[in-house]
C-alpha cells in the first residue's frame, strides 16, 4: 500500500486560511475500502471472459491440484483422524526410511534415483549433439526435394507411439528359443562381433548392461530428426552473404563452421541444452515401463517405475512410493526453475 | 557464378550425404522389415531368412488380425478417445487461452502461475492414480459407466499447449478486435470470428499435439480402463505382444506363419493410418517446435 502524506488528505486553502479535504484522496480511500466491490464490478462487466476461464480452472484443479492434496493424504501413518498438517509431519518417517534406513527398500530407492539420473545423463551426453549434426548435414543439401525426403524419413519415428516403438525394439533384439532365431538386430550385432553368442541368445533386453544403450539409442533414433528442426531453422536463417564473405577471406569449411555457423546457432544450442539439463529427472517412464523386466531392474528401474511398482500394487506402500516420487519431483522442479532462470539471464528468452 | 568447391567443402558434402543416407535408412528400415516379416512364411521369419524382402508370401497373419473382433474394437476405441479427447481438450484450452491473453483480465498473473506450476511440479503417479480412482467413482455414481469418458475428460490436458495458444492470441492485432466490437460483436463472436481464424495454424498445431498424445496414450488407459472391450489400440498391442512373446504360451504354435508375424502385422496396422495422414500434418508438426521458444 502506498505511504500517505498529510498533504494527501488535506489541502491548505490560502484565500480563506482553512484546510479542506482532498477530493482525489477521497476517491482513493473509496477504492481501497471497496476493493472487492470494484473487483466484482470489473468481473461483472466482463463476465463472459471469466466464464471462459472456468472450464480450464476446473480441469486443472480437479486433475492436477487435487492429486497434490492427495499427496499429503498419502503420508497418513495411522487411520486416526488428524488435521492434514499433523499427518504430514508424522509422514516424515517415510522420507527417513527411504533416505537413511539402509534396508532393502532404501537401497532400491537410491538405485532408482541413480538410474534416473544416469539414464538421462547418458541420453544428454550422446543424444544432444546428434540433432545439431543432422541440422548441419541438412544444410549441406542444396536440392530442396532431396532434403525434404531426408527430413521426412528422419522425422518419421517421432510419429510412432511408444508402445509400437518398444514393441519393434523388443522384436528386433528378442531372445532365441528352440523354435525361433534371435532378433534381426541382435544378429547384425553378433555378425559385427559386438556381442557374444550367449548374450544374444539370452536376449539383449534381459541383460542389465545393455538397457541404457537400448533406451538411449532408440531414443536418438526416435527424436533426433525431429529435434533437428529447431537447429536447422537457426542455420537457414544465416544470410548467404556471410558465407561468401568468409570464403573471400579464405575460410575453408572448418573455419566457416567455426566463425559463421557456430555463432549463429549458439544461443539456440545453449537454450536447448539448459532445457535438457532442467528436465534431467523427468524421464519418460512409459518407455522404461515397456522395456524393462525384473532381470534388468539393476540399471533400468527409475523413480517413477519404482513408485508405480510399489504404489499401484498395494495400498500399504502407497505412502512410501509417493514419498519417493515426491523427492525426485521436488529436485526436478528446482532443476527446471534453475534452468529457466539461467536461460532468462543468458538470452532474454524465458521458456515459460 | 558457379564457384569451384574447395577440398574441405567437398569432403564435408560427401560425409553429409553418406551419413544422412545411412541415418535415413536406419529410420526407415525397421518399418520395411516389419512389413516384410508380417507377410513372410513361418520358417523364413523364425529362422531369420529375411533381411529386407519377404519370402514365402502369405497374408494369413493379417487376416487373423482382421478377423479378430477385439482388434476392430480397439481401433474404434482409439478413434473415440482421439476424436473426443482432442475436441474436449481444444475447447477448454482455446477458451482458457483466450481469457488469459487479455490484459484486462484480473489476477492474470495468478492464473498464469496456476498453469505454469503444473509444468514444474507433478504430484506423481500414485496420488494421480488415487485421484483418478475417486473420479471414476464419482462418474459411476453419476451413471457414467464407461471408463472411456474418464480418459477423455480427465487426461491429456497440457499447460504448454495452452501457453502456445495464449501467445498466438496475444499476437493478434488489437485493432481488428476493436473494429469487431464497434460493429457490435460480443466476446464469443470476437473469439470465433476474429481470434480463431487468425491463429488457425497454431490451433492446428496444438490440435495435432493433443491428437497424437491421445492416439499414443497407453499407461493411464491401461490402468483406468478395466473392461477389455474398451481398451484402446496401444493397450491391445501391448497385451498381444506380452501374449505372443511368451515362449511357453507359443509352444504349440502350428501355422504357416510365425507368431512373430502377428505382432508385426499389428505394428503395421497401427502405423499405416499415421503414414497416410503424415504428409498433411508434417508441416504443422515442424511449426510446433519453432513456436516452442516462448516468452511471458
Amino acid at each position: 500500500m502506498k505511504k500517505t502524506l498529510a498533504g494527501d488528505f488535506l489541502i491548505y486553502d490560502k484565500s480563506s486560511n482553512t484546510y479542506r479535504t482532498n477530493p482525489e484522496q477521497l476517491v482513493r480511500d473509496d477504492v481501497e475500502k471497496h476493493y472487492w466491490k470494484h473487483v466484482m464490478q470489473t468481473v461483472l462487466k466482463d463476465w463472459r471472459l471469466y466464464i471462459m476461464l472456468i472450464p480450464m480452472i476446473l480441469v486443472f484443479l480437479f486433475w492436477r491440484y487435487f492429486p497434490m492434496y492427495e499427496l499429503l493424504g498419502c503420508f497418513k501413518v495411522s487411520d486416526e483422524v488428524k488435521p492434514v498438517a499433523e499427518q504430514f509431519f508424522s509422514g516424515f518417517s517415510y522420507f527417513k526410511r527411504l533416505l537413511f534406513s539402509g534396508d532393502g527398500l532404501s537401497t532400491e530407492f537410491w538405485r532408482a534415483l541413480r538410474n534416473t539420473f544416469l539414464l538421462s545423463f547418458y541420453g544428454l551426453l550422446f543424444g544432444f549433439p546428434v540433432p545439431i549434426i543432422l541440422a548441419l548435414f541438412f544444410n549441406e543439401i542444396k536440392s530442396n526435394i532431396l532434403r525434404s525426403v531426408y527430413q521426412v524419413l528422419t522425422y518419421l519415428p517421432k510419429f510412432i507411439s511408444t508402445v509400437v516403438m518398444t514393441s519393434l525394439v523388443t522384436m528386433l533384439v528378442k531372445q532365441g528359443s528352440l523354435t525361433s532365431n534371435i532378433g534381426i538386430l541382435s544378429q547384425a550385432l553378433l555378425g559385427m562381433g559386438a556381442i557374444s553368442e550367449e548374450v544374444a541368445n539370452a536376449g539383449l533386453l534381459n541383460n542389465p548392461s545393455f538397457f541404457r544403450a537400448i533406451y538411449n539409442i532408440s531414443g536418438i533414433w526416435e527424436t533426433a530428426g525431429y529435434d533437428s528442426i529447431v537447429f536447422f531453422a537457426a542455420i537457414i536463417a544465416i544470410s548467404p552473404t556471410s558465407y561468401e564473405a568468409a570464403q573471400i577471406d579464405g575460410a575453408n569449411k572448418m573455419a566457416q563452421m567455426r566463425y559463421v555457423v557456430l555463432p549463429a546457432i549458439l544461443s539456440t544450442v545453449v537454450i536447448m541444452l539448459i532445457t535438457r539439463i532442467g528436465s534431467l529427472l523427468q524421464i519418460g517412464y512409459e518407455k522404461v515401463l515397456l522395456l524393462y523386466n525384473p532381470s534388468t531392474y539393476v540399471t533400468a528401474d527409475v523413480v517413477s517405475t519404482f513408485a508405480q511398482r510399489y504404489g499401484l500394487g498395494s495400498s500399504s506402500a502407497q505412502g512410501l512410493a509417493s514419498a519417493a516420487e515426491m523427492m525426485s519431483n521436488v529436485i526436478g522442479m528446482m532443476l527446471v526453475i534453475g534452468a529457466n532462470t539461467i536461460a532468462r539471464k543468458a538470452s532474454d528468452v524465458s521458456l515459460y | 557464378m558457379k564457384r569451384k568447391l574447395e577440398a574441405s567443402e567437398l569432403i564435408f558434402k560427401v560425409i553429409s550425404y553418406t551419413l544422412l543416407t545411412m541415418f535415413s535408412l536406419c529410420c526407415l528400415y525397421p518399418f520395411v522389415y516389419a512389413v516384410s516379416a508380417a507377410i513372410s512364411g513361418q520358417h523364413a521369419v523364425d529362422y531369420s531368412e529375411i533381411i529386407l524382402f519377404p519370402k514365402d508370401i502369405q497374408f494369413e497373419a493379417f487376416s487373423r488380425m482382421f478377423s479378430d473382433n477385439m482388434f476392430w474394437n480397439a481401433y474404434s476405441n482409439t478413434l473415440f478417445l482421439t476424436v473426443y479427447g482432442t475436441v474436449w481438450a481444444l475447447l477448454v484450452s482455446i477458451l482458457g487461452a483466450y481469457a488469459l491473453s487479455k490484459k484486462r483480465l484480473l489476477f492474470r498473473r495468478f492464473f498464469n502461475f496456476f498453469l505454469v506450476f503444473t509444468m514444474w511440479f507433478s504430484a506423481g503417479i500414485v496420488p494421480q492414480y488415487l485421484n483418478y480412482l475417486d473420479t471414476k467413482e464419482v462418474f459411476n455414481n453419476m451413471g457414467i459407466m464407461d471408463d472411456k469418458w474418464l480418459v477423455v475428460i480427465a487426461m491429456g490436458m497440457a499447460a504448454m499447449n495452452i501457453i502456445l495458444l495464449r501467445n498466438a492470441f496475444e499476437g493478434v492485432p488489437s485493432d481488428i478486435e476493436e473494429a469487431a466490437i464497434v460493429d457490435g460483436a460480443t466476446e464469443f463472436q470476437v473469439l470465433s470470428k476474429v481470434y480463431i481464424p487468425m491463429s488457425k495454424s497454431t490451433i492446428a498445431t496444438v490440435a495435432l499435439f493433443f491428437a497424437i498424445s491421445r492416439w499414443n496414450g497407453y499407461f493411464w488407459a491401461r490402468q483406468m480402463i478395466s473392461n477389455s472391450n474398451e481398451h484402446p489400440l496401444q493397450v491391445f498391442i501391448r497385451l498381444k505382444l506380452e501374449e505372443y512373446t511368451d515362449p511357453e504360451a507359443m509352444a504349440g504354435w502350428n501355422e504357416i506363419y510365425s507368431s512373430d508375424s502377428v505382432i508385426y502385422a499389428l505394428i503395421v496396422c497401427s502405423i499405416v493410418p499415421i503414414l497416410i495422414i503424415y504428409p498433411f500434418i508434417q508441416k504443422y508438426f515442424a511449426k510446433g517446435v519453432n513456436v516452442g521458444g516462448v516468452k511471458e
